[in-house]
């Protein structure tokens, strides 16, 4: 891997300053089926290797079933692949016991379509879930980082709140201050705004590319929205059929060519993200 | 106030006593074995923490059996085991050892229906976070089902109290005993009228502040 190779002098006077980049997540062969009731199986992820660097905002895109989401799922053991390895910076999850498993979930952080909070517990105790189970009682601990956590998201003054008081938008920045509550290293979303409006996923890309900005949380995420992609992510994978048909970089290096339908929509939408022009979210979804 | 009702006063006292007695060790060991039970029967279905298809059959089909016999014959059929339990078979702590017998499968059930009611994606999430199992039953599953627990405790209360009238059947006591022997053996009509209204106002009472406790502690 180049990545790992000290860049010659002259290397790298001649080009631009390229970030150094090391693998955080590696995904080695993993497959996934699953059973079906009528006895049969169906391929979710097709044996697939996929590497994504520390720092950058990671895309999935694919249709509904290409197997996007169990990929991103078997990053954080949610899903066990059938073979394959899943490596978190350097360390092979599939190897571990329960304890240690649950130790590394720490790093990876998580959020949802449907939010996923405790409806029966306040903003407070859902963002102190995360260290409360890891064994932090000290209160005043506790109360210190679920205030850093809430500031990130901006949600400071909801802190008393139950979920069911909260808009949808402000249901998923609750989630990302819970995921982010044990200072993760990753950030693994699963289609985080499509249920929200156009205007909320806006605003919650704007958080979510500021959380990678600010505290360098390597962000992974599933979409089916286009504009989605384009508006945040560095790199994407288009998954189809259980394989990852083809990646880009989004950083007006890419290839013009795409061999894909996906992949071709993509580009092109990215090339007018680039000259400007302003993306319609609710337009550029993903029929 | 009718002579009938004005002899039976001191009984009627007793009766009450014997009444939530009953009650209070069945649904205590309802909660206590019944409330675990049913946990696991929950988390032994399909998809979940300790999915096993032939001990969640087995322990289904336990329940069901429980559940299937009609009171009156638990009652019966269990003698040789309560009186090996209390030492006897009359009597509200003989009358308990059946209830209870009845309760914890009847509860076991309500408990698993009502764990099943929690999203799956916020167990998904818990996991995701590195919570353990016994982390997720106590701070996942039990403080979202809360409010549906506190109605299934509601709906089982009022139930046996209702069946804790049959135990008189074996000398059990209870109001709902007084109310067969001496409204109903003995035509005493004013007694028996009195006894009903009494448990009217018992399970009005129990339903109102179930639900209450429901609707307060419920933030969904």
């Amino acid at each position: 891997m180049s990545a790992n190779l000290p860049p010659s002098t002259a290397d790298a006077a001649r080009t631009a300053p390229v970030p150094i980049r090391t693998p955080l997540i590696r995904l080695d062969g993993v497959s996934k089926r699953f059973q079906l009731p009528d006895g049969g199986g169906f391929d979710a992820v097709k044996p697939t290797s996929l590497t994504i660097e520390r720092g950058e905002i990671f895309g999935l895109v694919g249709k509904s079933g290409a197997g996007k989401s169990t990929l991103l799922r078997l990053i954080n053991l949610l899903e066990r692949p059938d073979s394959g390895r899943v490596l978190v910076n350097g360390r092979d999850l599939t190897a571990l016991d329960k304890r240690e498993l649950r130790d590394a979930r720490r790093s990876l952080g998580m959020i949802f379509q449907q939010f996923n909070l405790l409806q029966n517990a306040s903003v407070f105790d859902n963002v102190a879930f995360p260290l409360r189970i890891h064994g932090q009682h000290e209160k005043a601990t506790i109360a210190t980082r679920v205030a850093e956590c809430l500031a990130l998201v901006g949600l400071e003054d909801k802190v008393a709140s139950h979920p069911a008081q909260l808009s949808g938008g402000q249901k998923q920045r609750v989630a990302i201050a819970r995921a982010l509550a044990s200072a993760p290293d990753v950030l693994l979303c699963d289609e985080p705004t499509s249920a929200l409006d156009a205007e909320t996923t806006e605003s919650l890309l704007a958080t979510l590319r500021d959380i990678n900005a600010t505290l360098g949380v390597t962000i992974v995420i599933v979409t089916h929205q286009l504009a989605v992609v384009t508006a945040l992510c560095h790199r994407v994978a288009v998954v189809e059929d259980g394989r990852v048909a083809e990646q880009f970089v989004l950083d007006g290096t890419a290839p013009a060519t795409a061999t894909t339908r996906l992949g071709r929509d993509l580009l092109r939408l990215n090339e007018a993200a680039r000259a400007g022009r302003a993306i319609d979210f609710a337009e550029a979804a993903l029929a | 106030m009718p002579e009938d009702i004005v002899a039976i006063l001191p009984e009627l006292w007793i009766a009450l006593g014997q009444t939530l007695l009953m009650l209070v060790i069945g649904l205590g060991s309802a909660v206590l074995v019944g409330g675990p039970l049913g946990i696991w029967l929950f988390l032994l279905g399909p998809g979940q923490s300790l999915d096993n298809r032939v001990l969640f059959a087995v322990v289904g089909w336990f329940v069901n059996l429980v559940r299937s016999f009609p009171f009156i014959i638990l009652l019966v059929a269990l003698v040789p085991f309560t009186r090996a339990l209390t030492g006897t078979s009359i009597g509200p702590v003989a009358a308990a050892v059946p209830l209870s017998f009845a309760a914890i499968p009847y509860f076991a059930r309500l408990v698993e229906q009502n764990l099943r009611e929690v999203p799956r994606g916020v167990i998904e999430a818990a996991q995701a976070m590195g919570a353990s199992d016994l982390q997720i039953v106590t701070r996942v599953l039990l403080t979202e089902a809360r409010s549906g627990l506190v109605l299934a405790l509601t709906v089982l209360a009022i139930s046996f109290l209702s069946y804790s009238a049959v135990a008189g059947v074996v000398g059990g006591g209870g109001i709902g005993d007084l109310a067969i022997r001496y409204g109903y053996y003995r035509f005493q009509t004013d007694v028996m009228v009195l006894t009903v209204a009494i448990l009217v106002v018992l399970v009005q009472a129990l339903q109102w502040s179930g639900n209450a406790i429901a609707r307060r502690i419920d933030k969904r």
